[in-house]
């Protein structure tokens, strides 16, 4: 556990040393790592697509919203509530998902990230259609001596923590093995008396989970919701993350939530159209040399360091598909 | 246990170096943030990527102005120095920009940040730090009429529903018995302007037969225009950006409906009324009515002896020479910079944020040299929209025909307070 335990405290230590904008970013690279850990659990781990995951995480960041601002409900109250609402979210769309796979799946997610602003919009009494809803800022309580910023950083990667603790204990053992059964040979899979539809809908329900904790991380950070900050822009730059950090290991959900922050900040730096471009080509390149993403290569490198055997190259490419005979059962 | 270390060794340093990458070298902050004896720093947030990315030429033509002024001697020996970062119109990115603007950069001021629910989002937090939020990009009414919770921000283009207040006076006078189909746009923007045509139509605004609504991801709008023909309506509101005022127009065209078509000012600019002409041929434009405030750079006719002209083309050939100057979009970003430029002149040598907002709000510039000629933009403490004053036009053949006068909707913006 010495691995975690030195990342704990980068992040603890972080808001001392960096410029306080930085810190500010830190707070939603916490967010998205929930999001993209999400997509973890359910591409990289169970091998369902998801180009949607926006549309769960608007459902977290407006149940946090319109439970503040028409309830009055204090956050830490919302928040464990919006996890709730998307899980559900999460249920549902995971029994739809059970009849379609690889791009019809991917093809009826991305319909629902499409359908999340026109749908907030539409209920505009409800969500303050496209005025959004504007949030009381997060404030420490008396009691404890950071500042505003600092607290909501410490909030949101605790948070992230519980999230990150919670996924690992759910998928360790018997859990995980079964939806990478189900991810590399279902039939198989089946034949040894796993239950598909209860797997592959629960991963689904637990990427939900995450994705709404992220989306109501948002809006706490932001201290507004509104339509366009759940497009369908969001959705991508989910999985954009995942496999560009690395779509099957935990610690790909942090890099990837890190590069997906900051590489449309630094390369502002060479020209303001840049960042697009520069995703494209990151992304054809990670692709193409580290299928498994940056965490996945630079766990290889530090495999081969210590002279371990190498990994078998597989003919058939793919972030998937290379993964699946490469990872450990546990990260 | 050991290769976890080495793994999480290896993969925190490169996340913490990613980190630090996104730091700069923090600025010293000046007595005054963003104020030098020789430098002024102003930020923007503009969207360089995303669905509206077409405005980021406001931003651009902002540069090119204030390049302009720098090469004559800046404001008071100030050279002004423009950062303008990308927001891809989306709230949490906007915040996060505008943050590093204020935190990084230490700019003196955000100026024209655009889109409604990019201000929405970063408006708080500037008012909270009391930082000037000036002539921010969009026409939406809230910015005049909030100044009390938040005084630290102010507007500039005129007001949608003032605009659409103008179209439903004229449908009134010259259209009583008119069947009025509205296409809009699913935002704010869009529902802004049904707000101003419903209040201009009074008690008439059963004159509404239809509202078809479209979304910036749809591919086109004609099912929503078919269903405007189709309701009997022989009015049509074009509340729509370019690229669907375009398709709006076009497919009115081809399905055979030549209605009486009023359009929004932002979606007027020259060569989209061609672009539509040339794809649904004459009819598509012929005999639209919008308004106008601002001089058109692709009417090379109407402004060919026009000084101020002249000089843009000059500035835009100098200073971004890849650019499209028929573009209204770079002149909107010459035309909103001058202002800025007026308003730092008149808070004078000892610059601080206080005297910006003050003289942002005590504002009289009558010679805007790319405003349509007769605008006056005029605020008073109590009075925050800056341009007030629009004339209708007619499409004739090749250009926009003024017809009437100008007129001041100033008082139906105070109404709506």
């Amino acid at each position: 556990m010495l691995g975690p335990a030195f990342a704990v405290a980068v992040i603890a230590v972080l808001p001392w040393v960096v410029p306080s904008f930085i810190v500010f970013d830190l707070i939603y690279v916490a967010a998205y790592a929930i999001g993209i850990l999400g997509l973890v659990i359910l591409t990289g781990m169970n091998g369902q697509i998801s180009l949607g995951h926006g549309a769960f995480m608007a459902l977290g960041g407006y149940t946090v919203a319109i439970l503040a601002h028409a309830m009055g409900w204090p956050y830490w109250a919302g928040v464990p509530l919006a996890a709730l609402a998307s899980g559900l979210l999460g249920v549902v769309v995971g029994l739809v998902a059970l009849r379609l796979a690889g791009i019809y799946l991917a093809l009826a997610t991305y319909s629902l990230a499409i359908a999340t602003p026109s749908f907030l919009k539409h209920y505009k009494s409800i969500t303050g259609g496209f005025g959004g809803i504007s949030l009381d800022q997060l404030t420490p309580p008396a009691w404890i001596p950071l500042g505003p910023q600092h607290f909501v950083y410490y909030v949101a990667w605790a948070i992230a923590g519980i999230a990150f603790l919670a996924s690992a204990f759910v998928v360790r053992g018997r859990f995980g093995r079964a939806l990478r059964a189900l991810r590399d040979q279902p039939i198989a899979a089946v034949s040894f008396g796993i239950n598909p539809y209860v797997y592959k809908t629960l991963a689904f329900a637990w990427s939900a989970v995450l994705a709404g904790v992220a989306g109501a991380l948002f809006a706490v950070a932001t201290a507004y919701v509104s339509p366009d900050t759940f497009s369908l822009a969001l959705s991508i730059t989910l999985l954009v993350g995942a496999v560009l950090g690395g779509i099957a290991t935990f610690w790909g959900a942090l890099v990837g939530a890190a590069i997906v922050e900051f590489l449309p900040l630094v390369a502002q730096q060479i020209n303001n159209g840049a960042p697009g471009v520069v995703y494209g080509v990151a992304l054809i390149v990670v692709m193409l040399f580290v299928p498994d993403g940056i965490a996945g290569g630079l766990h290889r490198i530090a495999a081969r360091a210590r002279r371990r055997t190498p990994e078998i190259a597989l003919e058939s490419g793919g972030p998937v598909s290379a993964v699946a005979v490469n990872q450990p059962t546990r990260e | 246990m050991i290769r976890s270390v080495s793994t999480a060794a290896v993969v925190s340093a490169a996340f913490a170096l990613t980190v630090t990458a996104g730091t700069l070298t923090t600025g010293r902050a000046a007595d005054v943030p963003g104020v030098t004896p020789t430098e002024i720093v102003l930020g923007g947030d503009h969207p360089f990527s995303g669905p509206a990315s077409a405005y980021g030429a406001i931003g651009k033509g902002i540069g090119v102005y204030f390049d302009y002024v720098n090469d004559h001697g800046g404001v008071y020996g100030r050279k002004i120095k423009w950062i303008d970062l990308d927001d891809g119109y989306n709230p949490p990115q906007a915040v996060q920009v505008v943050h590093q603007l204020v935190e990084q950069d230490h700019v003196f001021a955000i100026f024209d940040s655009l889109g409604t629910e990019v201000n929405t989002a970063i408006r708080p937090y500037l008012n909270q730090n009391k930082i000037p939020q000036l002539f921010v990009a969009t026409g939406a009414s809230k910015w005049g009429n909030d100044y009390k919770q938040y005084p630290w921000t102010i507007g500039w283009q005129p007001d949608y529903q003032a605009e659409a207040i103008l179209y439903a006076q004229d449908i009134l006078k010259n259209h009583p018995h008119a069947k009025i189909g509205v296409l809009y746009q699913n935002d704010d923007y869009g529902q802004d302007y049904i707000t101003g045509l419903k209040r201009g139509l009074g008690k008439h605004a059963d004159m509404i037969v239809k509202m078809a609504s479209y979304e910036t991801t749809d591919p086109n709008v004609s099912s929503q225009v078919a269903t405007l023909k189709a309701s009997g309506a022989d009015t049509y509101m074009i509340f729509a950006t370019p690229k669907f005022a375009i398709q709006g127009m076009v497919a009115a065209a081809q399905q055979s409906w030549h209605p009486t078509t009023y359009l929004n000012n932002v979606s007027n600019a020259i060569p989209y009324m061609k672009a539509a002409a040339k794809v649904g041929g004459p009819s598509a434009v012929n005999g639209i009515i919008t308004t106008i405030y601002l001089k058109d750079p692709a009417n090379h006719a109407r402004y060919a002896g026009d000084p101020a002209m002249k000089q843009y083309r000059e500035m835009m050939t100098k200073y971004l020479p890849s650019a499209d100057q028929d573009d209204g979009n770079y002149l909107y970003g010459v035309a909103i910079a001058y202002t800025m430029v007026d308003v730092l002149k008149k808070a004078g040598k000892d610059l601080t944020r206080e005297k910006v907002i003050d003289a942002a709000t005590h504002l009289n510039e009558p010679n805007n040299p790319w405003a349509y000629p007769g605008v006056v933009i005029r605020t008073s403490p109590g009075f925050r929209f800056p341009i007030t004053q629009m004339i209708t036009a007619k499409w004739l053949a090749s250009d926009w025909s003024p017809t009437g006068i100008l007129v001041d909707t100033r008082s139906m913006t105070e109404a709506e307070k």
